[in-house]
């Protein structure tokens, strides 16, 4: 009985659109691949990775120490862990998911906290936006590999928007939510003294929201870590990569070493987010 | 004098079809009725009053009643749905949200019950909120901040964080960043509820001094009958998103309007509100110009009395007379009442209040003349301080 039914064309629409897009927007596609890419690159590459190992792992150990209020242990587990990578040989690996990372978390900021204003300013963008939010944080992350490749060719690129559009929500939506917690008495203060909505954003509900963005934000430099290591599916460069290479060969020792330097980062930059919303808040 | 506040009609409704729940509001329907309905909820219905320049006029009514719905409505937190507000003369209902923000910032300040303190800016910054909005300079917005925070006698924790501060404390600050902005009005919703009794007494007797100081209109919000008699000039009541009754705390006490408000004021205690005024009877007096002792023995014979009050023509108070004297002054043929006038006259002015009357009434062999300015306005008896704390017998007018 089902059977008969005919099926439903979704799969040639979604192709076809994909090439519509990538056919229509390729004067915006083009320079990203053709300029961001290569910069990234470079930056990772010859940059970062010019930077001496020691001094980077030194700035990286006194960041620590202070932003975990002048403790030793984050510190120490900086350096030891950054010295492990260092011994695996996988630095230029880390210097490339690093760059990777630090790019699609902040592009990922940079347009998720002023979308979850909107949303938190209008009730019809939050409704249209909460469906959209969750059909890009269920869908498996996989699936974002195949547009943006296909829009960024292969390397770094459709890695950090493959990972943009899977990190972003969580800023998007904890922005939201900060702002519509704010409690009731004090937004009537602010309107009651006269403030403009855009007073109103930056004086008061911005600050009053600011730890429950910064938990978004954390979420998303996490989230976009992992995405970034899936990435190296279609070419991102890295430790991700390290670890594709090792499955291939079925090296349970590489892809464990590779593996550790992911847990390693993941930790450090989850700290780094963590103790910077504590600090300030 | 001009009101600096005028509000006409002003109706709130809340829900989608506030025009139908005006109309059935005009048929006389009940909020309640009109909830059933429509599914509206009336937060006010039709508030007319005006506020005096300088005058602290108190909105009071239960919760429920619509009063912190009627003191958004006047600076347009709440969209008012039928009605003006005029501020000297200016209608804000009508107002652009720029003009509006202008009114805001200029001549109406807020003081929240909960305080609504900024908690990540200080003391001062909290005060300095709403010149820094304005964009004043620092220099001067912090001079103004300060001057604010000293006159709330908060001189010394302007560094301080608002958790740090004691919810009396804190309240000041919410005060001061309201006077910062020199306003003209100042509205106060429910400002010193959050407080415990003792600082509540205490912010209450501030308010009214920096009131004396300052001749600040305010509009204070409230659900304490004793605070709305003890600061308000004027008390508007509430019920059901109406105004049922304004007056002075006299007029409320003594004529409540209907069952609602006699109900709210049974509970008073009397005898902290009652003055002079609203005991007192009219005296029978002799004139010392042209009376004699005959004529003050004969006029106490007739009304039954054993003493009584002597005056002259302007009604000055000069002292009283017994009637054992006279008579002794009548056995000797003294003309003149002055050889027999006593002049340790126990005397209250007409806002004595009547726990202060007890005190001098109890001491004393006559009644107790109430003057005002030398001239006596009446006398009390001891029957009149029973009768009136028993809750009958109270004059409103004038008897002098």
């Amino acid at each position: 009985m089902l059977d008969k039914l005919p099926k439903l064309e979704v799969a040639q629409p979604v192709r076809d659109l994909t090439d519509w897009i990538k056919e229509k927007f390729e004067f915006i596609f083009n320079p990203i691949k053709d300029d961001f890419g290569p910069f990234l690159e470079k930056l990772s590459e010859e940059w970062l990775a010019a930077i001496p190992a020691w001094l980077f792992i030194l700035i990286v150990a006194v960041l620590a120490f202070f932003v975990s209020g002048k403790k030793f242990g984050f510190a120490i587990f900086s350096v030891l862990g950054l010295v492990f990578i260092y011994n695996q040989g996988q630095w230029v690996e880390l210097m490339f998911t690093f760059v990777l990372v630090i790019a699609a978390s902040f592009l990922a900021i940079i347009i998720g906290i002023p979308i979850g204003i909107l949303m938190s300013k209008s009730k019809v963008i939050q409704s249209i936006l909460t469906p959209v939010l969750d059909f890009m944080q269920t869908m498996p992350a996989f699936v974002y590999l195949i547009p943006t490749a296909a829009f960024f060719a292969i390397g770094m690129p459709p890695g950090v928007f493959a990972a943009l559009i899977f990190a972003a929500p969580p800023t998007i939506r904890l922005t939201n939510l900060g702002i519509r917690q704010v409690s009731k008495e004090l937004v009537e203060a602010s309107e009651a003294f006269g403030s403009t909505g855009l007073q109103k954003l930056i004086k008061v509900e911005l600050p009053m929201a600011k730890s429950t963005i910064m938990a978004g934000i954390n979420q998303t430099v996490m989230l976009s870590l992992s995405m970034v290591v899936v990435a190296s599916m279609i070419g991102a460069p890295g430790l991700g990569r390290e670890v594709i290479r090792a499955l291939q060969r079925a090296d349970v020792g590489a892809g464990f070493v590779a593996g550790l330097g992911i847990v390693i980062l993941a930790i450090i930059i989850d700290r780094f987010t963590q103790y910077m919303n504590k600090g300030k808040a | 004098m001009v009101p600096i506040i005028k509000v006409e009609n002003l109706s709130k409704v809340f829900g989608k079809k506030p025009q139908v729940a005006l109309e059935l509001l005009d048929e006389g329907k009940s909020k309640d009725e009109i909830l059933e309905q429509t599914g509206n909820t009336v937060g006010v219905n039709r508030a007319t009053f005006d506020v005096e320049e300088g005058e602290i006029f108190v909105i009071m009514g239960l919760s429920g009643s619509g009063k912190s719905t009627l003191v958004r409505l006047l600076n347009r937190l709440i969209e008012p749905t039928e009605g003006s507000v005029y501020i000297n003369e200016q209608n804000l209902a009508k107002m652009d949200k720029k003009e509006l923000r202008q009114i805001r910032r200029e001549k109406m300040s807020m003081v929240f019950q909960k305080f609504a303190l900024f908690p990540f800016r200080t003391v001062l910054e909290n005060a300095e909120y709403g010149l820094e909005i304005q964009g004043i300079d620092k220099e001067q917005r912090k001079e103004k901040a300060e001057k604010a925070l000293e006159l709330v006698g908060l001189g010394g924790y302007i560094n301080q964080l608002p958790a740090q501060l004691s919810g009396g404390m804190q309240q000041r600050v919410g005060l001061a960043r309201a006077l910062a902005n020199d306003p003209e009005v100042l509205l106060m919703d429910e400002a010193f509820s959050a407080l415990d009794p003792l600082i509540r007494k205490e912010m209450q007797d501030e308010l009214l001094d920096l009131q004396d100081r300052m001749k600040k209109t305010i509009i204070f919000i409230t659900h304490d009958l004793d605070e709305a008699l003890r600061i308000g000039d004027r008390i508007a009541l509430m019920k059901d998103g109406s105004i049922v009754q304004i007056g002075s705390p006299e007029d409320i006490l003594v004529n409540p309007a209907n069952e609602y408000v006699e109900k709210f004021v049974e509970d008073v205690d009397r005898s902290k509100v009652l003055t002079a005024e609203n005991i007192m009877k009219r005296p029978e007096t002799i004139n010392i110009e042209k009376h004699g002792p005959r004529v003050a023995l004969e006029r106490m014979k007739e009304e039954g009395l054993s003493s009584m009050y002597v005056v002259d023509r302007q009604r000055k108070l000069h002292g009283y007379v017994t009637a054992d004297d006279a008579s002794a002054a009548v056995k000797k043929d003294t003309k003149d009442l002055n050889e027999i006038l006593r002049t340790d006259v126990p005397t209250v002015t007409p806002t004595t209040t009547m726990t202060e009357i007890f005190n001098i009434i109890y001491n004393s062999p006559v009644p107790v003349a109430v003057v005002d300015d030398g001239t006596l306005k009446g006398i009390i008896v001891r029957g009149a301080v029973i009768a009136a704390l028993a809750g009958s017998e109270v004059n409103t007018e004038d008897v002098g």
